[in-house]
């Protein structure tokens, strides 16, 4: 049984359709990685992964809970799975440790003590042990997404959404990231990735799934989907990104 | 004359009873309508010639040019204000009165010292306000108000124990304006008895002639007979 | 950070590995050095020579020594300042109170208004509504209606005071405008922010309490500090219902001679009490990142 169960899932905002009888199944520790157009419908489902968003029709299952069930408590689904956006993440009135530390102290109930031991090996972990007590403006974009991973891991979530988070960070602080992904990945995180880094989805993905206009135009492993694209619209787009 | 061939008069909005009657200054009711109509026939004004103007009372007899001849609303006679101001011989001798309803804490109260303890309200700027705060001496800080109108309305309101205003205004109030209202009593005069003047400008050219005019309705008993008239005859009782 | 004057170039900072200025950088400095005396200079120069003829002119003028005894007797001012400053007292103590309470409802109201879902239509009907009427509404009515209105129905368990049905209409009428001011922070919070929150499993109450409201008053204080200096004046409005503040204060001493001082007095005395607020919201509002003139090229 996957992990993650995405199964004809429809969403539309107004009269504008953004995802279409979209299918997809994740397996426990499977990288997969989302390309597309801007607008394709990429960060959709990963917002209608998180329940951010509700979907019109179709069914998503976690852990073989149906998640998409209006009677589920959407926070206790919420504090399973970890997302990082592209930007905006950090909370900027609170230092990165308490940033780290509120979900653990204020959702699981964790002893404050006992949240900040694990926040401040987490933040080691991620390479940001000296910036605890920073405040979110005073670290670089790199630092700011790692900070966000590290809080998004800190909750041991069950799966990890990434919506495009190293695209909005300069090229040189672009690698720091992808790196550490790379290293999650390895641990055997499950993860959900949207992005236009290439190169890491070729190294780190298991599955790459192109969207056209809300379908799932194209699923297999990158040697097939980057190399050999099977679909003239998923060769357009890569030849598009490519120049 | 301000204006050639009228005699324009001021006074407050709303005018107030006894002194006017209908808050309309030329229907001639009211005392100090009466007075007036008749201190303009001695100079010389037919009733029509006279024209009433809205003057507020503080503005009345503040410093600066006026726009008007006369003016008459209950202003008493006093020393500073005539450095701003001309008066013309007082036609009424002006007691202060402390009123209040039935059942209030002051209302058995004989003497100014029971006074002491009692939240009291006054006109601002009225010669009542600084009785109040002179004669009566009250513990705890008066109760100031834009118009008597205001006043009442906070005695209504049980929020002030007493009202201070003089004897006419005080009838008035008591009778028509408050249920169960009560005079408690009339304040012991002083040395100079006060007395309700006409304003006019400084250095008014009129104020001899206006002068004139009051002495001659006192000489010959018109004051008294429209006070007969118009102010309630009956005495209050005095606060010692 | 450049700025004209720019610094001495003449004496180089030790770290910059024995750096020292070429003659062409020297030229500029010099340059630019000559030219703010000089325009430093004529600034002084002018303002000293348009004081002067202020005041020479406005000295000179006929009226002048009848405005100066009217409205600045020095003696007549310190005999009134007693009295005024114990009326202000009331008008500052009246505004401490109200402040919190306006605080405390402002934020209510605002938080009412941004409750999302059809279960809380109602709580978000009347927080709208109350804000349109109370703006609506002239803050003297509302003093009026409150102050003599309530206490002439003579119910049972109602205070009767003046100056607490004074004060309640001006926490009444000054919440809706800090309703609208807190709203106003609150929306302007980053969607993401409430997303990130809730996407760590925080609840909606959870994510208001610690992410969105910490942010969204800390980013409105410059224009909620500019409420309350209104407020402090606005307190005097109370007056009306026989309430001796600063102002009403100052009107019963310039009753007695018509010397206009004690207005000035009381005047002075709420420039006073204003200047360090202000000067508060400037520095809160720098802290917020907000840029403030002077300095810089442009």
């Amino acid at each position: 049984m996957s992990l993650l169960s995405i199964r004809d899932v429809r969403k539309s905002f107004g009269s504008n359709l953004v995802l279409d009888d979209f299918s997809l199944e994740v397996e426990a520790g499977e990288c997969v990685v989302l390309i597309g157009a801007s607008g394709s419908g990429k960060s959709t489902l990963l917002r209608c992964v998180n329940l951010l968003e509700t979907v019109d029709d179709g069914v998503i299952e976690l852990d073989g809970t149906d998640i998409t069930d209006p009677r589920i408590d959407t926070d206790r689904v919420r504090s399973g799975i970890g997302i990082v956006f592209q930007a905006y993440n950090l909370f900027p009135h609170l230092s990165v440790l308490d940033n780290v530390t509120l979900a653990p102290i204020r959702v699981h109930r964790v002893r404050p003590a006992v949240a900040r031991t694990r926040a401040l090996e987490m933040l080691a972990r991620v390479g940001l042990a000296d910036k605890a007590s920073a405040r979110p403006d005073e670290l670089s974009g790199g630092q700011q997404q790692r900070a966000a991973i590290a809080r998004a891991l800190v909750n041991s979530p069950k799966l990890m959404l990434l919506d495009e988070v190293t695209s909005a960070l300069d090229p040189e602080l672009v690698g720091e990231v992808l790196d550490l992904l790379g290293e999650l990945k390895a641990e055997g995180m499950t993860m959900l990735v949207c992005t236009h880094e290439m190169t890491f989805a070729r190294s780190v993905a298991d599955k790459i799934c192109f969207l056209d206009r809300g379908r799932p135009l194209e699923i297999g492993p990158p040697a097939q989907v980057l190399e050999n694209p099977a679909e003239p619209r998923t060769q357009e787009f890569l030849r598009r990104i490519r120049l | 004359m301000k204006t050639a061939g009228t005699f324009v008069v001021g006074t407050d909005k709303p005018a107030y009873e006894p002194w006017f009657s209908a808050d309309d200054p030329s229907n001639g009711k009211g005392y100090e309508s009466a007075v007036t109509y008749a201190v303009a026939e001695k100079l010389g004004f037919a009733k029509t010639e006279v024209k009433w103007q809205t003057v507020q009372f503080n503005a009345a007899f503040a410093p600066g040019p006026k726009k008007f001849d006369l003016d008459v609303n209950q202003v008493s006679i006093s020393e500073e204000r005539r450095k701003a101001v001309d008066f013309s011989t007082g036609y009424y001798d002006v007691r202060q009165t402390v009123i209040t309803t039935a059942g209030s804490k002051i209302a058995n109260v004989t003497s100014v010292a029971g006074l002491a303890d009692a939240k009291l309200g006054a006109q601002v700027g009225t010669t009542s306000y600084t009785s109040l705060r002179d004669v009566i001496k009250p513990k705890q800080q008066p109760a100031v108000f834009d118009s008597n109108d205001l006043a009442v309305q906070a005695l209504k309101n049980k929020q002030i124990d007493g009202i201070v205003v003089d004897l006419p205004t005080g009838f008035y109030m008591t009778a028509a304006q408050l249920d169960n209202g009560k005079i408690v009593g009339q304040l012991p005069a002083t040395d100079k008895p006060e007395q309700f003047g006409f304003v006019l400008e400084k250095g008014s050219k009129l104020t001899p002639c206006v002068s004139q005019a009051v002495d001659a309705l006192r000489a010959d008993g018109t004051l008294a007979n429209l006070q007969k008239q118009w102010l309630t005859a009956e005495g209050a009782p005095e606060l010692s | 950070m450049s700025d004209q004057a720019g610094p001495d170039a003449a004496s180089p900072a030790p770290s910059d590995n024995g750096w020292r200025p070429s003659s062409l950088q020297l030229e500029r400095a010099a340059y630019r050095r000559q030219r703010t005396l000089r325009s430093g200079l004529i600034a002084g120069i002018s303002t000293v020579v348009l004081l002067a003829l202020v005041v020479v002119g406005i000295g000179s003028t006929p009226g002048w020594p009848r405005v100066r005894a009217t409205f600045f007797d020095f003696d007549r001012g310190l005999e009134a300042l007693p009295v005024v400053a114990q009326g202000l007292w009331l008008n500052i103590r009246v505004m401490l109170v109200c402040a919190v309470l306006i605080v405390l409802l402002g934020l209510t109201l605002a938080i009412m208004r941004t409750l999302r879902g059809p279960i809380f239509f109602p709580l978000r009907m009347f927080a709208a509504a109350y804000t349109d009427v109370f703006r609506g509404l002239p803050l003297l009515l509302v003093i009026f209606l409150l102050g003599f209105g309530v206490p002439a129905l003579q119910l049972r368990g109602l205070p009767n005071q003046a100056v607490i049905w004074g004060g309640a209409a001006l926490v009444l009428t000054y919440s809706s405008y800090v309703a609208e001011v807190f709203r106003a922070g609150i929306e302007s919070i980053h969607p993401s922010q409430r997303a990130a929150a809730r996407s760590l499993g925080l609840s909606h109450r959870q994510t208001l309490r610690f992410v969105v409201l910490p942010q969204a008053v800390r980013r409105v204080l410059p224009p909620l500090l500019n409420d309350f200096v209104s407020l402090q004046k606005d307190s005097g409005l109370i007056a009306v219902l026989g309430v001796i503040d600063a102002i009403r204060a100052a009107q019963l001493e310039t009753a007695e001679d018509f010397n206009f001082t004690p207005y000035v007095v009381a005047g002075l005395l709420f420039v006073a009490l204003t200047i360090p607020l202000t000067r508060l919201t400037d520095w809160v509002a720098r802290r917020q990142g907000w840029y403030g003139g002077g300095g810089g090229v442009v």
